[in-house]
């Protein structure tokens, strides 16, 4: 990457996309203090809980459901975990481990897991990559309604336009290696009220963005401290 | 069944033996049994092995702390790794005998140089085998266990454990047959008790139905803690793993 700023706004979604390999993963992980290896700075609130749901869902295999978001947040009220439950629709699954769960399944539990702990700031590599159709559609009608019930500042890595345009409430553009943020797209319509048109409306123009095509916008540098 | 047969077989083939040899360089199994029969009647078959079980629990209690704790340092640390491994080398090495003759010379005939030296035997596999445990160890689940700021307990319970537990197994279960061959040894070089020093005895006697009735007996005994406890604890370890169909 190469001299990338980025500033979240409190309580919103900010999507970040781009091609792949161009480091948006490496993003989120350097935001988790995964890794270490790089120049800069990251400004996060002091005491800020941090939560993360990885491309692999990487539940421990050895514990059961209940057991793998209880480890995970211990704090969490069995109300809290409850209602989390009976939102992803984990119920019946309570005492699975997750090599009975399908792809799906595990991701539900690695998201009811991130919720759990009630964070102050919710990283995501793409979550819902891999799922078929019908069911990614379901699990981010889920993840929506979970942030309408409690909005959490989150940052969510995809590089599908269509999920970003539904989603986000601001999308970053980044471009190839060394990746440059291309542009900063603010989505004035809240997320529940998207119609099929706004969304690929917004899809075509990421699609414009990222080949370059959009005159005028061209390697802004937003200098901002992330909230 | 089968195993009462292969029993049985066993039994038929030593009396066999036994008839068509000598009876003096293999005496028949009721010979053995009456004599075990007769050590346990006057205390000194419990005496001897429970001399050498202590010696065995001993050895192997420390051997697997020590191995465990070496074996995980080495697989988190490439520095501790390089700065060890030549060590390790010659441990894995060292022949047993030269460890046992060596803590009896430096030590005396002690029973802490006795345990020293089998534990000292053990160590290195123990290491090893944990050091590719810890290798082996998942990278994401530690990144779980950061990002969700786990402390060190729970780190330690539900995400290390678990997956060196196959490792730790494995390592038991080969340390403990290993151990109690090698205190049969050091008994036998300097101790004045246990299932070694009566083989040594025997030996020197020429008295091959004592042999016999120790080595079973002792046999016996590894045997109902292998069933006892080493599959039970295998079993636990693995509880968690889907089964095969």
């Amino acid at each position: 990457m190469h001299d990338f700023a980025l500033s979240l706004k409190p309580g919103a979604l900010t999507v970040i996309t781009g091609p792949s390999g161009c480091g948006k993963t490496t993003l989120l992980r350097m935001i988790a203090g995964l890794d270490k290896d790089f120049t800069g700075s990251i400004a996060l609130p002091a005491h800020a809980r941090l939560a993360m749901v990885f491309q692999e869902p990487s539940l421990l295999p050895w514990r059961n459901v209940e057991q793998n978001v209880r480890i995970a947040a211990p704090a969490a009220s069995a109300d809290t975990i409850d209602q989390l439950f009976a939102m992803l629709d984990l119920n019946v699954h309570r005492t699975h481990y997750p090599g009975e769960l399908s792809l799906g399944l595990a991701r539900r539990v690695a998201l009811a897991r991130a919720f759990a702990i009630e964070p102050d700031i919710l990283l995501l590599d793409e979550p819902f990559v891999s799922l078929d159709a019908a069911l990614a559609q379901r699990l981010r009608d889920e993840f929506m309604a979970l942030l309408d019930k409690r909005p959490v500042t989150s940052l969510l890595v995809t590089h599908d336009l269509a999920e970003a345009a539904k989603l986000a409430d601001d999308i970053c553009v980044l471009s190839g290696r060394p990746a440059r943020l291309i542009s900063e797209l603010e989505l004035e319509l809240p997320r529940a009220v998207r119609t099929k048109e706004d969304i690929d409306g917004t899809r075509v123009r990421l699609a414009e963005l990222l080949a370059g095509g959009e005159p005028g916008i061209f390697n802004p540098v937003v200098h901002a401290r992330a909230q | 069944m089968p195993q009462v047969i292969s029993l049985a077989l066993f039994l038929a083939l030593w009396q066999a033996g036994s008839l068509l040899g000598s009876d003096r360089l293999l005496p028949p199994p009721l010979e053995v049994a009456l004599l075990v029969w007769a050590e346990a009647l006057s205390g000194a078959l419990f005496v001897n092995l429970g001399a050498t079980l202590a010696r065995v629990i001993s050895a192997f209690v420390i051997a697997m702390a020590l191995g465990v704790l070496i074996g995980y340092a080495m697989g988190r640390s490439e520095r501790f790794n390089k700065f060890s491994d030549p060590w390790l080398i010659i441990g894995l090495n060292l022949p047993a005998l030269v460890v046992i003759v060596l803590a009896y010379i430096w030590m005396g005939l002690v029973e802490a140089a006795a345990i020293l030296a089998v534990a000292l035997n053990k160590i290195p596999n123990t290491t090893v085998t944990l050091r590719e445990g810890t290798r082996a160890l998942d990278r994401n689940l530690d990144d779980i266990a950061t990002v969700f700021r786990m402390d060190r307990w729970t780190r330690l319970r539900h995400i290390v454990l678990p997956q060196l537990g196959p490792y730790i197994a494995a390592a038991s279960r080969s340390g403990l047959s290993l151990i109690w061959k090698i205190v049969l040894v050091v008994e036998l070089l300097g101790r004045p008790n246990g299932v070694g020093f009566e083989i040594g005895t025997a030996f020197q006697l020429f008295d091959v139905a004592r042999i016999l009735a120790y080595a079973f007996s002792f046999i016996a005994v590894m045997l109902v803690i292998e069933l006892l406890l080493v599959q039970r604890l295998e079993r636990y370890v693995y509880r968690w793993r889907p089964k095969r169909a």
